[in-house]
């Protein structure tokens, strides 16, 4: 297992109470695979993974055991994450100009990494990165590289951003959204080079994403989840063929698709998200799930195996 | 392009809004020392019918002008030349004094939520704003029992009167958003990416409300995304926009199914499919490169940068809306090809 | 709203158990709470509150006047309990403390009333320009620009020697200066406010361009406005002072801080509290006034939170 995350539970500290972002997840991503990570905004999905990387905001505090290949990383001191970060995991997020810096160009953000982390010299460093430019489709990359991020376009930028990211060879990749910002036609090519590079590099991927329809391409199993918790993990042909949570389920049949009939009815998944500052005291879910009886209500679900290699957190049973 | 190319041949009715050669274009000024000012064609001879009851989708990237077309047809901006006929009446550029008597007939839903509110507001001064500037003669109370008879119709609870749009989630603020659009009972809504702020779980209960309303009051809408399923959801027609230009104009079913242009192809192919098999399976046409400058576009045909059947030709000539058949016009010079 | 544990309703409305319409509450409301959990900006309120009830209440908190010396003692004379001369008295015998209340007065005074009519003039000129943009924005705020290069210190001195030391002048003057930055801040204000959609949400809808000013772009601007306003009332009482220290402040036996300080200042070896005491009540008020200006603008600001 290359990362094992085991009951993490993030909680952060405001004037008006307790934000509860993550409570009791546990996940695992092996080497070489590609995890999808679903879920709306609030559903704590990138707090997993910034409890993970120990990118936490300050009112932050995360709890929990985050095992990455044999080794206990969470609450490491900074320095000691400093160097894990970007070496042995690296992060891309939704927006790459918050990643870049405006004022150095991208040869120096780049080569930096590669001597401050490996020792190597500027000039190879530099061979190096123009090597990662051309390998993430960059065109004339001897050129670009000597260029300020702000003058790329967000296709490229995103392309930059995913290069810096790779430049160490990390074991573990993880994208948040990176292709909500992006026009549709672009956000294709960046799916095709990361799912080609995972690939390449044997490198195992989290996709981050609220759009069900990025991760079905890409990876092998998916995590749903909803109000800070997983409600369910399979593999992705289970999740989009057999969903067995409801929440799944209406996250699917609520999708405009392209390849179904387009005069059917959506089925809206009424009402809101929760409020993470007070969650019903029984499934998160329970107030706008179809299903839901007394039970639900009452007692939060835990997760359970269902036979299959999946689990899902639901009382009921069986979802047909 | 005539006028029956356009217009959707035997349907014989009249359509309530008539668009003709719509130019938007921004004076933008660049250089430092020897400055020139160039414009930026934000939209570039757009044409189109819209009939009672019946949803335009207009469908495009980023920067491919379809906001500002809409403001364009609402006098939110001044057109550069083109016309716009509302049930008979130009109202291209007109003064805001002019438009007035326009403006209850045709509302605009906005992308934003909640920047949309007037976060100073209660939701029921917002949603009356309409009546007040309209409907003068109607007393408070008789604005507020109309106000509480359209929250409830958009799924608000009509006590939530005096509270303040921040204390709404995204999805309350656009239903709040349609309240107020839909107050005086306009004939046309503009939306423009209504459901692309939102949470996956909520976009389908305002397209769901959307539809609803439209059904029941017979409205027309413009509806304009990125999202080319949501698109093919709500629509009856669908325009495809690239840097300001029309590139493809069907009905919705003939658009999906036989797209003529190369840029609608790729659009298309480029949506992902929640279904793992055929996402794995699918023969993607991936467009290479960018969104060129809309300061610069390319010479002839704007889309010949990226487009795979690009010839000499595309680069001296633009290519003019043909008819492919009654309800499907395309511009491109290879559109025989596919 | 809460409603985990209601009966659930699929039409997307929420079931609650009243009837009547529920209050909401309104940014202001959330501002005075965030700005009563602040404990500078509450302590400075109380601090200041003293200080104008005992400029108000000043004759009768002390049995000496402000401007007749006590003959029976020292021409300055150290602070005493006895003879009730607190912060003892100034070179022409007369008690410091009833006239550093009264300097208190004219000082409090200059600074609201002339931030006043920096208010006013700003806020008007400032939103014109912001919401008409284009050319009349560029010919406004370059007047300004030009107003702003012109040595104004030096014009206000000019007035003083030729129209002699009035108060009325130096409330004119200082707000005639002040205005100029009240109106740059509103005009970037309103700029941004303009481009909010939820403006063109009212263009659309055909509401009036004044209606547009007075409903949905002033109560916007007003955030800042006041935050400013409390950050200028310590900077135009600062001013007064420096008038007041140069010599051409209020006119004896009225007075100032800046003119008690100035006094103090040339006898500071001989009778220091004449410094002292009127310097301390400078500095706490222009410190309250800017911790009352941090407070409201962590309170007002809504990315703060």
């Amino acid at each position: 297992m290359l990362l094992d995350i085991q009951n993490l539970t993030t909680r952060f500290a405001t004037p008006e109470g307790e934000v509860f972002a993550v409570n009791d997840v546990s996940l695992q991503v092996e080497a070489g695979q590609c995890l999808g990570v679903v879920g709306e905004s609030g559903s704590g999905k990138t707090q997993v993974f910034m409890s993970m990387m120990g990118l936490l905001a300050k009112n932050g505090r995360a709890e929990g055991t985050v095992n990455f290949n044999g080794r206990q990383i969470l609450g490491l001191e900074a320095a000691e994450l400093n160097r894990l970060r970007g070496v042995e995991f690296s992060m891309i997020f939704q927006d790459p100009m918050t990643s870049l810096n405006p004022y150095l160009r991208i040869s120096k953000q780049m080569t930096e990494v590669l001597v401050e982390h490996r020792g190597i010299t500027e000039r190879d460093a530099a061979a190096k990165s123009i090597d990662m430019l051309k390998l993430v489709g960059i065109p004339e990359a001897e050129k670009r590289f000597r260029m300020y991020p702000h003058e790329f376009s967000g296709g490229m930028r995103q392309r930059a951003m995913i290069a810096m990211a790779l430049i160490c060879e990390p074991k573990l990749l993880i994208a948040d959204e990176p292709t909500t910002a992006l026009d549709v036609t672009v956000q294709a090519q960046i799916l095709e080079l990361i799912a080609g590079l995972g690939r390449k590099l044997n490198m195992a991927t989290v996709l981050i994403t609220h759009d069900l329809g990025v991760i079905a391409g890409l990876s092998d199993r998916v995590t749903v989840m909803y109000g800070g918790r997983v409600v369910e993990e399979a593999s992705v042909t289970d999740v989009f063929h057999n969903p067995q949570h409801p929440y799944t389920r209406g996250l699917l049949e609520s999708m405009p698709r392209l390849d179904t009939r387009s005069d059917q009815a959506l089925h809206a998944i009424p009402g809101q998200p929760p409020d993470l500052q007070a969650l019903p005291a029984g499934c998160s879910f329970a107030p706008r799930c179809f299903h839901a009886f007394d039970r639900c209500r009452q007692e939060i679900p835990r997760l359970r195996a269902i036979g299959g290699n999946r689990v899902k957190a639901c009382h009921l049973e069986a979802m047909v | 392009m005539s006028d029956a190319a356009i217009s959707r041949s035997g349907s014989g009715r009249k359509p309530i809004l008539s668009v003709r050669g719509l130019k938007v274009y921004f004076p933008i000024v660049i250089g430092g020392l020897i400055r020139k000012t160039v414009p930026l064609k934000a939209v570039d001879e757009v044409s189109f019918d819209l009939y009672p009851g019946e949803t335009l989708g207009v469908v495009g990237e980023s920067g491919c002008g379809k906001s500002t077309l809409a403001r364009g047809i609402l006098q939110l901006l001044q057109p550069t030349s083109g016309s716009v006929v509302w049930l008979g009446d130009h109202i291209e550029g007109l003064p805001a004094a002019g438009m007035k008597k326009y403006r209850e007939d045709m509302q605009i839903i906005f992308q934003d939520p909640l920047a949309s509110l007037n976060p100073r507001m209660t939701i029921g001064d917002i949603i009356a704003e309409p009546l007040t500037v309209h409907r003068p003669e109607l007393s408070s109370e008789e604005r507020k029992q109309q106000v509480r008879e359209i929250m409830e119709q958009v799924g608000l609870l009509p006590l939530m009167i005096n509270r303040y749009p921040h204390e709404f989630s995204g999805g309350q603020c656009q239903r709040i958003g349609v309240a107020r659009a839909m107050i005086l009972r306009p004939k046309l809504i503009v939306c423009d990416e209504p459901v692309s702020a939102l949470d996956v779980s909520i976009q389908a209960q305002i397209i769901n409300l959307i539809k609803g309303l439209q059904d029941s009051f017979g409205l027309s809408l413009i509806f304009i995304s990125h999202d080319l399923s949501i698109v093919r959801h709500i629509s009856h027609r669908i325009m495809v926009l690239y840097l300001g230009n029309m590139m493809e104009m069907a009905d919705k079913r003939i658009l999906y199914e036989h797209p003529r242009h190369p840029y609608t192809r790729a659009l298309i192919s480029a949506v992902p499919l929640p279904d793992p098999e055929l996402e794995k399976n699918k023969k993607r046409l991936v467009l290479e490169g960018d969104l060129p400058s809309p300061l610069s576009p390319p010479s002839g045909c704007v889309f010949r940068t990226r487009c795979p059947l690009a010839q000499d030709i595309c680069a001296r000539e633009k290519p003019t809306m043909t008819v492919v058949s009654a309800t499907h016009q395309v511009a491109c010079h290879f559109w025989q090809k596919s | 709203m809460k409603e985990a544990s209601k009966p659930f309703k699929p039409d997307g409305l929420a079931s609650i158990g009243t009837t009547e319409p529920v209050k909401g509450r309104s940014l202001w409301q959330d501002a005075r709470r965030r700005l009563f959990h602040n404990k500078a900006a509450i302590g400075s309120m109380i601090v200041l509150g003293i200080i104008v009830l005992m400029a108000i209440f000043a004759p009768l908190l002390s049995p000496w006047a402000f401007d007749d010396p006590d003959w029976g003692y020292d021409f300055p004379g150290p602070p005493s309990i006895e003879l009730k001369h607190w912060f003892g008295t100034d070179g022409n015998g007369r008690d410091l403390f009833v006239r550093t209340l009264f300097g208190a007065r004219i000082s409090l005074l200059v600074g609201v009333i002339a931030t006043s009519v920096s208010l006013l003039i700003g806020v008007a000129y400032g939103a014109t320009a912001g919401f008409i943009g284009g050319r009349t924005d560029n010919i406004m705020m370059r007047l300004v620009d030009i107003l702003y290069s012109l040595p104004f210190m030096f014009f206000v001195i000019l007035l003083m020697v030729v129209f002699g030391r009035n108060i009325f002048l130096i409330f004119v003057a200082l707000g005639a200066v002040e205005w100029l930055t009240m109106a740059r801040i509103v005009r970037g204000q309103a700029l941004s406010v303009k481009k909010k959609e939820f403006i063109e949400a009212a263009h659309a809808v055909g509401v009036s361009n004044a209606t547009i000013i007075t409903r949905h772009i002033i109560p916007n601007v007003l955030g800042p406005v006041i935050v400013y306003m409390t950050l200028t009332i310590p900077q135009v009482i600062l001013t007064e002072s420096f008038l007041s220290f140069l010599g051409l402040g209020v006119q004896e036996p009225l007075t100032s801080w800046g003119v008690l300080i100035s006094e103090g200042a040339k006898q500071m070896e001989s009778a220091p509290w004449m410094l002292i005491f009127p310097a301390i009540f400078l500095a706490v008020t222009l410190f309250c006034f800017n911790f009352i200006g941090d407070g409201l603008r962590d309170a007002l600001d809504p990315k703060d939170r």
